[in-house]
């Protein structure tokens, strides 16, 4: 348990081998940039814009080539897939793949570029076949519609508004002598109409039409409607074609697809690189890296420099004002629940590590919560068999939720047999049902749903050694930081306060009968713990004010942090939701038993049982699991961390492979 | 009349799982909307925000389990069911802070939830803390659960 310490480093370099050193310390991940030294005439920064926007258009390019090669080639995804992990490879993979680096990056571009013209075809179709659309109501027609008439005639093809027929249209064209009317097609929007009229009255036709609202086809052709259609649908037949080819070549690629990856983890890994080395102070021939790095790969990083380059490292104890990243180091017991702090907040500055107390109490909450021995063993199992079966390629964030849950499975099977919970009763409910006798599994302390008087005084009383905790806490970090007023004012006034006034309720035969307790205090002792509680609290009404110099004030503020008292009942009754929970779980799977031993009559009796206690216990494993994880976190963030911890730390973010797809092998 | 305590007390537990049951539904329902639309943004967030959409779930649980307790202790599921009028009104006022607050509280857990929700899409990595604030308003619903147990399980003993 404990925050790691941190160290100053500098790094001064030739320029040559600078590549060399970079890849060397991205693998390696231990060192956080940190500019220190401002620029002068010498020692500049170098701009590595163009080649970072480079990098960053071909990283573009990889993710946008992968993403089309699974649209179009979708890859069967592997059970267990995400038990796997990335892929490891060798060093020397990655200085092999630097030849094939632009090729492979034509690859992607090509890709890129087959998918525009899918699309583009695609637009091409849809082009067509709105043309076929509008060709349609001219299908009747035999001449092509731009037909524009003969030697002495004049022919108008086009759209009239509204429903016309032959005679109404004879009827509004009297006025000319010769013509010749034929209906196309009609409809209740609109009439197409084929016209001919003499050459020398087609001027007047045309603006007797034009009246009327005619107007000329929104699709010229030189062939007629029914031919020009022929022509579409080939257009479109060999449009799709052209796609299913298209479509084809980009499955071509398919064998491709891990070479992509590999290369967006490569662009990436080398623009992190760049991103650093526009960071770097650099002359003519040397560079200058500061940063900080744990104090424990103090010596491997400088051994692993000093042993290929020519350079100097420095390392020096971080500055007061330096605002120095954290890092955690735990036992692997209790390293799983780092993330849980992380997301509440790092240590902040010269505080503790919490997460060892801290894993102890999420153990035995979360188990208290869940508290029954079935579920605690298929959870056990579950995380256990995981976690041997794909030791060595599990990712690092599910591997931690892996062992969480294990150990939160121990603490909950524990619980379990304490309380003589195995999926609920179904040991009583099968043998009454089937064996004809109830047959029962003693439990090693009490049944809760007997007794839930004392299930709460219990959680209440475990509560308080969590709040205690919490207080101790405290006062080891005051120790540690020397501030003994802190100690006395702000742990030990509470402590006597808190332990007077439970001693004294111990005392009162009230309080002891509506709890059940089978003791009781004599009255001396409640005298004395009356007065330790009366000064615990003078104590805190007159110091808890301390930094404000107005004696009113500080009085006032003393009074204030005294009334925080009513913040501790709360946050012992708080701790109920452990019976609550408890007794959830509990209940429920006495339901789910009641009801499958309801659907056991006749022969297959014995099936239904089994559906409905299978189907009933993973839905409620499932739901208080859920309840459990979030109410032990609740517990620890507010009742726990609000004792005695601050946070605020900044974490730890190195220099390093930060890939999706494939990982290095550790030398 | 003597003979009605256990309609009473069966209009308690039937009126816990009711109302608590009711509000769950509604609460899951409003979170599932929220949810719903996080994942059409990024599918990868499925996982935290069903949690999120999960937490208002448990008032109806606990509503269950008081209608549970209670049907067991009057004997409905088997057993005597010879209830007096009083502790059948007992009965019925011991269910009702798990009914009430049960509604109420998965409402207002789903609203936080719903904050949390929108929380969790800007910043997946504070998934942590939007996780404690619907758990905050949960706590009034295990208390009113706390004293709705116990009371249903001390109505029994009493002499009326």
């Amino acid at each position: 348990m404990a925050v790691l310490q941190m160290q100053r480093i500098c790094i001064c370099a030739l320029k040559k081998d600078r590549k060399h050193i970079l890849e060397f310390l991205q693998r390696r991940g231990a060192i956080e940039l940190f500019d220190e030294i401002e620029e002068d005439t010498i020692f500049q920064k170098k701009d590595v814009s163009l080649a970072s926007s480079i990098l960053e258009k071909a990283v573009h390019s990889s993710k946008e080539a992968l993403r089309i090669l699974e649209e179009h080639v979708p890859e069967k995804k592997e059970k267990l897939a995400m038990m796997k992990g990335r892929e490891v490879i060798d060093v020397t993979d990655y200085k092999e793949f630097a030849g094939k680096r632009d090729s492979l990056l034509q690859v992607a571009n090509s890709l890129i570029q087959l998918e525009k013209s899918i699309a583009e075809n695609k637009a091409e179709i849809l082009r067509f076949s709105t043309q076929v659309e509008l060709i349609r109501s001219w299908m009747e027609l035999d001449l092509p519609t731009d037909f524009k008439g003969t030697k002495s005639t004049s022919a108008f093809i086009g759209t009239l508004p509204g429903e016309w027929n032959i005679e109404m249209l004879y009827e509004k064209l009297s006025e000319f002598e010769k013509l010749a009317i034929d209906i196309v097609s009609t409809s209740k929007s609109q009439t197409n109409i084929f016209v001919v009229s003499l050459k020398e009255q087609a001027e007047a036709m045309n603006d007797r039409l034009r009246e009327m609202g005619f107007s000329f086809p929104s699709i010229q052709s030189t062939v007629a409607p029914s031919e020009l259609k022929k022509e579409l649908e080939q257009q479109i037949e060999k449009t799709s074609h052209r796609i299913e080819e298209l479509e084809q070549n980009i499955a071509g690629y398919v064998e491709k697809r891990d070479e992509i990856r590999f290369l967006q983890d490569y662009d990436t890994m080398r623009l992190d690189k760049y991103f650093v080395l526009g960071r770097l102070l650099q002359s003519e021939r040397v560079f200058v890296m500061t940063g900080f790095l744990p104090k424990e790969n103090e010596k491997e990083i400088e051994d692993g420099l000093n042993e290929s380059f020519d350079l100097v490292v420095t390392f020096e104890d971080p500055k007061p004002e330096d605002n120095v990243p954290v890092k955690l180091k735990n036992n692997s017991f209790c390293a799983p629940l780092e993330g849980t702090l992380a997301s509440y907040s790092l240590p902040g500055k010269g505080e503790m590590d919490p997460t060892m107390v801290m894993s102890l109490f999420y153990y035995v909450l979360f188990g208290l919560m869940l508290s029954d021995a079935g579920y605690g063993i298929i959870m056990v199992v579950a995380c256990g068999v995981c976690l041997l079966k794909f030791k060595n390629t599990l990712e690092d964030s599910l591997k931690k939720s892996l062992q969480m849950f294990f150990y939160c499975g121990i603490s909950t099977t524990f619980w379990g047999v304490m309380f003589g919970s195995y999926f609920g009763d179904i040991v009583d409910t099968f043998s009454a049902t089937f064996l004809g006798y109830t047959a029962i599994i003693p439990p090693v302390w009490f049944f809760p749903v007997k007794d839930p008087m004392r299930m709460l005084v219990f959680s209440m009383a475990f509560g308080v050694v969590h709040l205690y905790t919490g207080l101790a806490m405290k006062a080891y970090q005051c120790i540690k930081a020397k501030d003994i007023k802190g100690l006395i004012y702000d742990v030990v006034f509470w402590y006597m306060l808190l332990t007077g006034s439970i001693v004294l309720l111990l005392s009162v035969s009230t309080f002891t009968n509506t709890l059940g307790l089978k003791f009781i205090l004599s009255g001396e002792v409640g005298n004395i713990a009356s007065i330790v509680a009366v000064i615990g609290a003078a104590g805190i009404l007159f110091t808890n004010g301390r930094e404000s110099r107005n004696p009113f004030k500080r009085f006032l503020k003393g009074l204030y942090a005294l009334y925080g008292i009513t913040g501790y009942l709360s946050d012992v009754l708080s701790y109920s939701r452990l019976l609550a929970l408890g007794l959830a779980t509990g209940v429920i799977c006495t339901v789910i038993n009641k009801m499958a031993s309801m659907t056991a009559n006749g022969p297959l009796g014995i099936v239904f049982f089994a559906i409905v206690v299978i189907f009933g216990h993973i839905l409620n494993l499932g739901i208080n699991a859920l309840g459990a994880y979030v109410h032990t976190t609740r517990l620890q963030y507010v009742e726990f961390f609000g004792k005695f911890y601050e946070g605020g730390g900044r974490g730890f973010d190195p220099f390093k492979v930060n890939t999706k797809y494939y990982k290095f092998k550790e030398k | 009349m003597d003979n009605y305590g256990i309609v009473f007390a069966l209009a308690g537990a039937i009126a816990a799982a009711l109302l608590a049951g009711i509000g769950s539904a509604k609460a899951v329902g409003m979170a599932g909307q929220a949810a719903a639309g996080v994942t059409t943004e990024d599918p990868s967030k499925f996982s935290k925000v069903l949690i999120l959409q999960l937490l208002p779930g448990t008032q109806g649980i606990y509503g269950l389990l008081i209608a549970f307790i209670t049907l067991t202790q009057i004997g409905v599921l088997g057993g005597t069911s010879d209830i007096s009028l009083v502790k059948g009104f007992l009965y019925f006022c011991g269910c009702l802070p798990m009914a009430v607050v049960g509604y109420l509280s998965a409402i207002s857990q789903a609203k936080a939830s719903i904050a949390s929700i929108a929380l969790v899409s800007k910043k997946p990595d504070q998934f942590g803390k939007a996780m404690i604030f619907p758990a905050m308003v949960e706590t009034y619903a295990i208390l009113a659960l706390l004293v709705s147990i116990l009371s249903i399980m001390g109505i029994a003993g009493l002499n009326v």
